[in-house]
């Protein structure tokens, strides 16, 4: 049998030892400073929100912010708790939305392209390419725990039910009107906005894309899921871009629906 | 006609340096030519590969300011005009000399990977595929064996010891291109994660930014493999199905003689 075996590698070859961690001329330290200072503001901001336990719920329009969804803590306004609530009230440093903020923070940290970004900017694997990362060893996501991030598509399943928790929210807050029925304000543009873009994010994942028709070998014999990952992919190829979108969506309805909670600004109606 | 000035990796990866040159530059060249007019005028013996200089046959890769790429790809006019050019070679591989790399690390990986394997009733002429699966894999053809790729991967970039246990991105798409073929029988995705280091890929796209052909390495080959990878290592229906004897074929192993120890690292 012909051996396969590759001729021995060239003896006493060396890789260039060029001291210098790059030789880049750009700004390539510019995308990770921007990640870095988007997700810090992001997070500071969330958790500041999810800890005020206040000004989740404007009464007179019903618009209930996503942080907040479902809002299931005992002492959760009756109004706003659309799915019920437990029996027992949260202490300070459990958010009222406690069923579905972990796994929504799951959902992106295990996320293909949220994990570019930190890998990048934060733990600097590497901070950028062809720039030199500071680590000694590296295994990647071979070995426990980052392993963990192959459970994406679990997390992405429950996304898809939050993201029905946030629709649900977003349209019951349209029968909420002054004159009681249905009625239309800026919250509930803000509200319904959100939540398409949500919808864009979560169906743009590459999990989604992988389970609606990737995973299939021969697109020839399975036309409809062929035709799903086709639409999914024109979503997918934008998956960064909602990736931000989103994440300052959540924040903009977050804070219109705690002015307008707070009495800060009043709601401009549209219809009703 | 401008004089620029070059900066070139002269000698071989332990005992190398750059070298300064200054030299003239035309309109409309590349960096590939500038070497080639070194070469005339300055430094006859600069070791430089090089074939088409039509950024197809993927020769004449190296870094340039720093930065992965063809030097015959690489236009003047794209740099500052009191810029200096830096040009080195790839720093995953060993130098043979100047600007020359051995390469051979990759014509390792690229046996170790099991090959198509029709169904075995499958006669000359049976195959039929339809054209939306050509072209999901045509993208995946579209490689010219630059290495770039391999090159700008921090895995083995910066870690030489990780050689031996990851192949790179070019080599998971091309394990990637096999399993999506929709005649072939083999499952490659155990052997992807525990033979050819996919675990290690964290996705953060080098491969994808360096290729001169645009191929989407890490979202159209590498993140669908990590899913088929998750659908056969992480799933806990087909976890539960292979202790039960449940899960139907079997996993494809390394092809006989295609493994040697990788020499150890020099840095």
């Amino acid at each position: 049998m012909t051996s396969t075996l590759p001729p021995p590698e060239r003896a006493g070859l060396a890789r260039a030892r060029i001291s210098a961690r790059t030789l880049r001329t750009d700004r390539w330290w510019v995308a990770p400073l921007l990640t870095t200072l988007g997700l810090t503001a992001f997070l500071v901001y969330g958790l500041v929100r999810a800890l005020q336990q206040d000004h989740y719920w404007a009464a007179d329009h019903g618009y209930l912010t996503p942080f907040y969804s479902p809002c299931i803590a005992a002492q959760c306004a009756p109004e706003a708790a659309h799915f019920g609530r437990l029996p027992f009230e949260f202490p300070w440093w459990l958010p009222y939305a406690a069923i579905s903020l972990p796994f929504l923070l799951l959902f992106r940290f295990t996320c293909y392209y949220y994990r570019k970004a930190y890998y990048r900017s934060i733990w600097q694997a590497p901070t950028a390419c062809a720039v030199r990362e500071p680590h000694k060893r590296y295994t990647g996501e071979s070995r426990f725990p980052m392993i963990g991030q192959n459970l994406h598509r679990y997390f992405f399943y429950i996304a898809l039910v939050i993201s029905v928790v946030n629709t649900y929210d977003a349209v019951l807050a349209l029968f909420h009107g002054e004159q009681g029925g249905f009625g239309i304000g800026l919250g509930n543009l803000v509200l319904l906005g959100n939540v398409v873009l949500l919808w864009c994010y979560t169906l743009s994942c590459h999990s989604c894309r992988h389970v609606f028709g990737g995973r299939v070998n021969s697109f020839g014999r399975s036309p409809v899921r062929y035709w799903l990952w086709t639409q999914i992919t024109r979503l997918n190829t934008r998956h960064m871009t909602f990736a931000w979108i989103t994440l300052a969506t959540l924040v903009i309805t977050d804070l219109y629906v705690a002015l307008v909670a707070s009495g800060t600004v009043s709601d401009p109606r549209i219809f009703n | 006609m401008t004089k620029r000035t070059f900066n070139v990796w002269r000698g071989d990866g332990g005992a190398g340096a750059l070298a300064a040159y200054e030299v003239e530059v035309n309109e409309g060249e590349v960096v590939l030519d500038v070497l080639h007019r070194l070469q005339a005028t300055q430094a006859p013996d600069l070791a430089v590969r090089w074939n088409c200089k039509a950024g197809k046959c993927g020769s004449c890769s190296m870094e340039i300011n720093g930065r992965p790429r063809l030097a015959c790809m690489a236009r003047m006019s794209t740099f500052a005009p009191d810029e200096a050019v830096t040009v080195t070679p790839m720093r995953t591989f060993p130098v043979i000399r100047d600007l020359v790399c051995d390469v051979s690390y990759n014509y390792q990986k690229a046996r170790e990977i099991p090959s198509f394997t029709p169904p075995p009733d499958a006669k000359p002429g049976d195959f039929r595929m339809r054209q939306a699966d050509v072209q999901r894999m045509q993208e995946f053809r579209k490689c010219i064996e630059c290495f770039l790729c391999q090159n700008v991967c921090h895995v083995i970039r910066d870690h030489e010891e990780n050689k031996e246990s990851f192949s790179g991105p070019r080599f998971l798409m091309r394990v990637a291109e096999l399993e999506m073929h929709p005649e072939d029988t083999a499952d490659r995705r155990a052997i992807a994660q525990d033979e050819f280091g996919l675990g290690y890929c964290n996705i953060t796209k080098c491969c994808t930014e360096v290729c001169p052909e645009n191929i989407k390495i890490t979202d159209n080959a590498l993140i669908p493999l990590k899913e088929r990878v998750a659908d056969r290592k992480y799933d806990p229906l087909v976890w539960l199905g292979s202790r039960i004897g449940l899960r139907k074929g079997a996993d494809t192993p390394l092809p006989p003689n295609t493994r040697t120890t990788t020499a150890t690292p020099e840095q």
